[in-house]
């Protein structure tokens, strides 16, 4: 395994900018996951380091190496896809053995066995390894794919939203695996997704994306915390983080410059009581079962927290609703700390 | 607008059982999911209801008129399939009228209904552009238009949001809802998203095999699953589910308030009946309180940060089990902790049968 840095990197579709002037490194061993919206540059970042796309400024290291003019093969990096990319007509085991058969590195066939089988065991496949690759179930054949990375020993796994195409409880369980595969191997990793569950839960950093730009990189709770901007700060968090016009509570001492005030639901506070307390109108309850939102509007501006399942508070009630600790941005959006 | 009454409804396709005596009323106005697993039924239910499978046995009542064997262009019921399926030559007025014009409704009558359909979906402005260069969302909701536009007696979509991405799904089903709120339409709607569901609807039918496991409300659901099935396919994480054995409930004796987990007592919610073997005790996560005191004991072995909140697992010597605990608590892999349950929270399954056990009435919400 080894670090991979990119300096200055920017890659330029046409009159559209994907990837620009990105620096960033992906320490050995770390899970670092790429967030951003459909078109931030998750993926054409992950194609970069690939190989599968040439930059047109910047570097490229892996390791100790300069990969930027290497071919794909040449970078010793394994990939996988959002889309299981299996050989139908193979077993399993074949479909695993595949990446070690490469005239490029040629491994002994007991090794390659031997390889095989703790990768399936590691992905709890092991009784399926003489099946046909088209007699398995979605999630399975998407850890074969993750399978067929596994078997090599890359300098980094690179991983484009390989659970996007899976069910809700699947992706549960193989976010858990996935995560603890990678801290077994200390493989390093750069894994690119829009869910923000996946990036909170397996990430050591996060590194967030807003139109080719990388605008923060940190721990999932640094950025969570403590976001650079409304942008960063609206990625993580569910319901999202809300933002309100600095003037919706009374007298709040704030920062100068102070345009906007960003509060997630533990910045709220509900009850009489509270300093800066304001009369807000409940227009919905939405129970979601594991959290109940409580959806209300006071100055005009909407907003969304969360509140006890069994609460009594319904629509149409009026509450008192206070700001606790909230996040402060200046009016392009930029957050001042206090 | 439309009641819709199922009665037990069946449909098998040669040996095939797809859907199994099934029963449940989509009452006038209401948002409805039918709720379940690829292959449970759902989709055929729904294209039932639609009259594009003709049922082997049973009733669909529509408005009290059994339509089951009815043609579906006679049903007044329109069907919302993969949204995007629109003429892309067209601008976004031809295709909200598409279906006016073959009716063959008047001229003038069409340009009303569709500017009426424009202000609700908030698309007046791009009316005249065509669909081609539109956004995923405007197009989406150009589709929307489509189907609402006929003023059907009832909606009926499938996974209409399958294909979207996760943050634009959550703002197409607050978008959805929304609509119905101001319609009112009744509308039956498919997923297999079980947070969709509960998100959306206004009642669920939780549907496995064929058979309907449970039919009620959203909350009612979540809190009181019927089934293990039930249990397991709501909430995520999934209701934790612990075995045991022994003899509850009243009549079995001094110790039958209490279920024995690993040798430790775990105080159970006042059962109404009796039962004893082979049984299963369900807590959700949020209902899981962990601290350094407790006979019952796991060890931590993953901690999932997610902002507010975090899911922490342990292995106990029942099995796994997820706890979701403010982001605040400190906790680390490899801790051993005590494990505490909110008791009138908990459910408690025959392992057997899959059914959970009635409870008095005094421990229900």
């Amino acid at each position: 395994m080894a670090e991979v840095t990119l300096t200055g990197v920017t890659k330029r579709f046409g009159a559209t900018t994907a990837v620009d002037t990105v620096d960033l490194t992906v320490p050995d061993g770390a899970f670092v996951v790429l967030l951003g919206p459909t078109g931030a540059g998750k993926t054409t970042s992950l194609r970069l380091i690939a190989g599968l796309e040439k930059p047109d400024a910047g570097r490229i290291r892996i390791g100790n190496r300069d990969v930027t003019a290497e071919t794909p093969a040449a970078r010793d990096v394994a990939m996988v896809f959002q889309q299981y990319s299996l050989y139908p007509h193979l077993s399993v085991r074949e479909n695993l053995a595949f990446p070690l058969k490469s005239p490029l590195r040629p491994q002994n066939p007991a090794a390659v066995d031997r390889k095989v089988k703790a990768v399936a065991e590691m992905l709890r496949i092991p009784h399926k390894l003489d099946n046909r690759a088209t007699a398995l179930s979605g999630g399975e054949m998407q850890r074969v794919s993750i399978g067929r990375a596994l078997v090599r020993d890359p300098a980094i796994y690179l991983m484009d939203e390989p659970l996007s195409s899976l069910d809700a409880k699947l992706r549960a369980d193989l976010r858990v695996e996935l995560k603890r595969i990678q801290a077994e191997l200390g493989a390093t990793m750069l894994y690119v997704t829009h869910d923000q569950i996946e990036a909170m839960t397996m990430a050591t950093q996060v590194g967030v994306l807003d139109r080719g730009r990388l605008v923060q990189f940190g721990s999932p709770r640094a950025v969570y915390e403590d976001p650079n901007s409304v942008y960063v700060a609206a990625r993580l968090g569910l319901p999202r983080i809300n933002i309100a016009k600095a003037d919706v509570f009374d007298g709040m001492a704030m920062p100068p410059g102070t345009a906007l005030l960003g509060l997630r639901p533990e910045h709220i506070a509900i009850g009489t009581g509270h300093p800066h307390a304001r009369a807000a109108q409940v227009t919905r309850i939405e129970r979601l079962g594991d959290q109940t939102r409580l959806h209300f509007v006071i100055q005009a501006a909407e907003m969304v927290t969360l509140t006890d399942p069994h609460t009594s508070i319904a629509a149409g009630d009026e509450i008192p609703v206070a700001p606790v600790d909230p996040l402060f941005f200046d009016v392009d959006g930029h957050r001042i700390r206090a | 607008m439309a009641e819709i009454a199922i009665r037990s409804l069946r449909k098998a396709f040669g040996d095939f059982v797809a859907v199994q005596e099934s029963s449940f009323t989509v009452a006038d106005g209401e948002f409805f999911m039918l709720l379940g697993p690829s292959g449970c039924g759902k989709t055929t239910t729904l294209r039932m209801i639609a009259g594009l499978e003709l049922p082997s046995a049973g009733q669909i009542l529509l408005d009290g008129q059994d339509v089951a064997q009815m043609p579906a262009q006679e049903r007044d019921i329109a069907f919302v399939f993969q949204m995007f399926a629109l003429y892309p030559h067209l601008t976004v007025r031809n295709n909200i009228a598409y279906p006016l014009r073959s009716q063959g409704m008047g001229r003038e009558e069409i340009r009303r209904k569709v500017a009426e359909v424009a202000r609700i979906l908030g698309i007046a402005s791009i009316l005249d552009r065509p669909v081609g260069g539109l956004s995923g969302g405007d197009r989406q909701r150009v589709a929307l238009g489509r189907a609402i536009v006929r003023r059907p007696k009832a909606f009926l979509m499938d996974e209409p949001l399958g294909a979207l991405d996760a943050e634009f799904r959550e703002h197409m089903a607050e978008e959805l809802r929304g609509l119905h709120d101001e319609m009112g339409a009744t509308t039956v709607y498919v997923t297999h998203d079980q947070l969709e569901a509960m998100q959306m609807g206004d009642k669920i039918v939780v549907m496995n095999h064929g058979v309907v496991e449970q039919f009620g409300a959203p909350q009612e659901i979540y809190d009181r699953p019927a089934t293990l099935f039930v249990a397991e396919f709501i909430g995520s994480p999934a209701m934790n589910l612990l075995a045991f054995e022994g003899s509850v409930g009243p009549g079995m004796g001094a110790d039958a308030q209490t279920a024995t987990l690993s040798g430790a007592a775990v105080p159970l919610p006042p059962l109404a009946a009796a039962a004893n073997g082979r049984l299963v005790l369900g807590v959700r996560p949020e209902h899981v309180r962990l601290s350094d005191e407790g006979a019952f004991r796991g060890a931590v072995t993953a901690v999932e940060y997610l902002g507010t909140t975090q899911i922490v697992t342990l292995t106990t010597p029942s099995g796994t089990l997820k706890a979701r605990v403010p982001a605040r608590f400190a906790v680390e892999v490899g801790a051993r902790l005590g494990i505490g349950f909110d008791t009138h929270t908990l459910s408690v399954f025959n392992a057997t049968s899959g059914h959970a056990l009635p409870l008095t009435g005094a421990a229900h919400g």
